[in-house]
């Protein structure tokens, strides 16, 4: 059972590797934006599987301060993405 | 009865782990930035829900059942919330 | 090779190719994205050599090292309000970048920083030098269980207390960029009249979650991976929240309450230290029996002044007068 989980989260963090492509090549910063939540997702699941594989102690509180903050990054980065040739800040409030 | 529990998880960490597969795919594949941002949210939702309902019946106790699904739900929250304003954010810039 | 291991390397190997992308990014705000993917491998790295409390640091804080001043995505919040700056000024002064020259010389200089370090790690001698028993044998002296925070609080607390005072010189550091006319005003934006639809709910439903597990990180430091620190990082990433919604704004920096939580942190540390003198055996020794109780309540105060210093150190040197 803890090889199968640690393969799984093995497969599901290199996954959410190769995504990370999108923050190489992606066109507008959203994409990278994009990559790098996938990557924080992808991250917080591996290490909840790895907790339960290995049962080190205070792994799944880890996991449970990047979700909390994974909200707060998207919303620091989204304030401040800017396509290279326009610059919004904060523009939605118009909205 | 472990049997048919450890059965169950290998089944959901199974298809929680496609569709991670599958948004990454998603978000390497699609056209434009707005499917490939559906495509994110898919394996957020889907993907972490699977595996967290696959961990469940490993979880040690009772607080730490509560701990995983509130990491779901606030992956969610995060990912709904995110989507929208990057969504917006692509909206204005494209 | 084990599964575990195969994870390990592979872990190891993204680090280094995130890494390098970070350093060859083209722009300020893809340099930015590609570090707090690094952090957040990062703290996966700790968590795998079995550093838990430097995990959550990492998660919440970022450097995984105390004194904290870099912290992720708070260093990120930091470094992308940065380049935000820096994007006005970059276009036009494409003249003043620096030259091949230069950065062959930043490259070399941290390549060989770099093998420094290698080979002192690899030439260490095996089982390295290390107090780790000791910390261990005298814990329960302390009534705490992580040795970890016994090492902050207990063993080594009078470095913890300065960096508590760094992080109060850093604030005073950052106003004092303040131009002029703006010294006595408030950083960063005011309170919207009309808060954002997104935003607002994500400060509505988020902050009482997450101070219920920034406090619970702080609690649970005594016995388990956790402490000031973290849970500190957390609470002050929850106001950053409200505040990017808009439902609340930072203070002016003339407020005598918010000078008083900055410093509430230090002074406490300074003041039970102090005690020991007159109720213990020395200078920041703790008297018998009391230490954890005494350990919980100089956190307490550390907790608060971090979750507000963090925000402070955020949102910079006020640019604004307070309109009333």
């Amino acid at each position: 059972m803890n090889e199968f989980l640690l393969s799984a989260a093995g497969i599901i963090l290199f996954t959410v590797a190769v995504g990370l492509v999108r923050v190489l090549s992606g066109p507008t910063n959203a994409d990278r934006i994009m990559a790098t939540q996938l990557l924080g997702t992808g991250g917080i699941t591996s290490l909840l599987l790895v907790a339960s594989a290995t049962g080190v102690r205070g792994v799944d509180d880890v996991a449970l301060g990047l979700a909390l903050l994974a909200a707060f990054a998207a919303i620091a980065f989204v304030d401040n993405v800017a396509a290279p040739d326009s610059d919004t800040s904060k523009g939605d409030r118009t909205e | 009865m472990n049997v048919l529990l450890d059965l169950f998880s290998v089944i959901a960490i199974c298809f929680g782990t496609f569709f991670f597969l599958a948004g990454t795919a998603g978000l390497l594949r699609f056209p434009d930035a707005l499917s490939r941002l559906h495509a994110l949210t898919k394996a957020d939702n889907l993907g972490v829900g699977l595996i967290v309902l696959g961990l469940l019946p490993h979880a040690g106790s009772l607080l730490a059942a509560l701990k995983l699904v509130a990491i779901w739900a606030l992956i969610q929250l995060a990912g709904a919330t995110s989507a929208q304003l990057i969504a917006r954010a692509i909206r204005r810039s494209g | 090779m084990s599964i575990l291991q195969i994870l390990d390397i592979g872990l190891a190997g993204l680090v280094l190719a995130v890494a390098a992308w970070t350093v060859f990014a083209r722009d300020a705000f893809a340099a930015v994205v590609g570090f707090v993917a690094y952090g957040l491998l990062l703290s996966l790295v700790w968590v795998r050599l079995f550093a838990v409390d430097v995990a959550l640091t990492e998660a919440a804080i970022g450097s995984g090292e105390h004194p904290t001043i870099t912290h992720q995505p708070t260093s990120g919040v930091l470094l992308i309000g940065a380049a935000g700056r820096l994007r006005k000024v970059e276009a036009s002064r494409d003249d003043e970048l620096p030259g091949a020259s230069l950065r062959l010389f930043a490259a070399a200089l941290c390549i060989f920083v770099t093998l420094v370090l290698a080979g002192v790690v690899l030439s260490l001698p095996d089982p390295g030098p290390t107090l780790a028993p000791e910390a261990a044998r005298h814990l329960a002296e302390t009534g705490l269980g992580n040795p970890i925070t016994a090492v902050l609080l207990s063993y080594r607390s009078f470095d913890t207390m300065l960096e508590k005072v760094v992080l109060v010189l850093a604030v005073v550091g950052v106003w004092s960029l303040a131009a002029d006319q703006y010294w006595g005003g408030a950083a960063g934006n005011p309170r919207g009249a009309e808060p954002d639809g997104t935003r607002a709910l994500l400060a509505q439903v988020l902050p009482p979650l997450g101070i219920l597990i920034g406090i619970h990180m702080v609690w649970v430091g005594a016995d388990e991976p956790g402490g000031a620190f973290q849970g500190g990082a957390i609470l002050a990433a929850m106001w950053m929240i409200t505040m990017m919604a808009g439902l609340t704004e930072m203070p002016s920096i003339r407020s005598r309450l918010l000078r008083l939580v900055l410093v509430a942190g230090p002074a406490v540390f300074v003041a039970v230290g102090v005690a020991g003198v007159a109720f213990a055996s020395g200078v920041f020794a703790y008297p018998t029996g009391f230490a954890k109780p005494l350990i919980l309540f100089i956190e307490a105060f550390m907790t608060l002044s971090i979750a507000v210093t963090l925000p402070v150190l955020v949102a910079g040197p006020p640019k604004r007068l307070r309109q009333q």
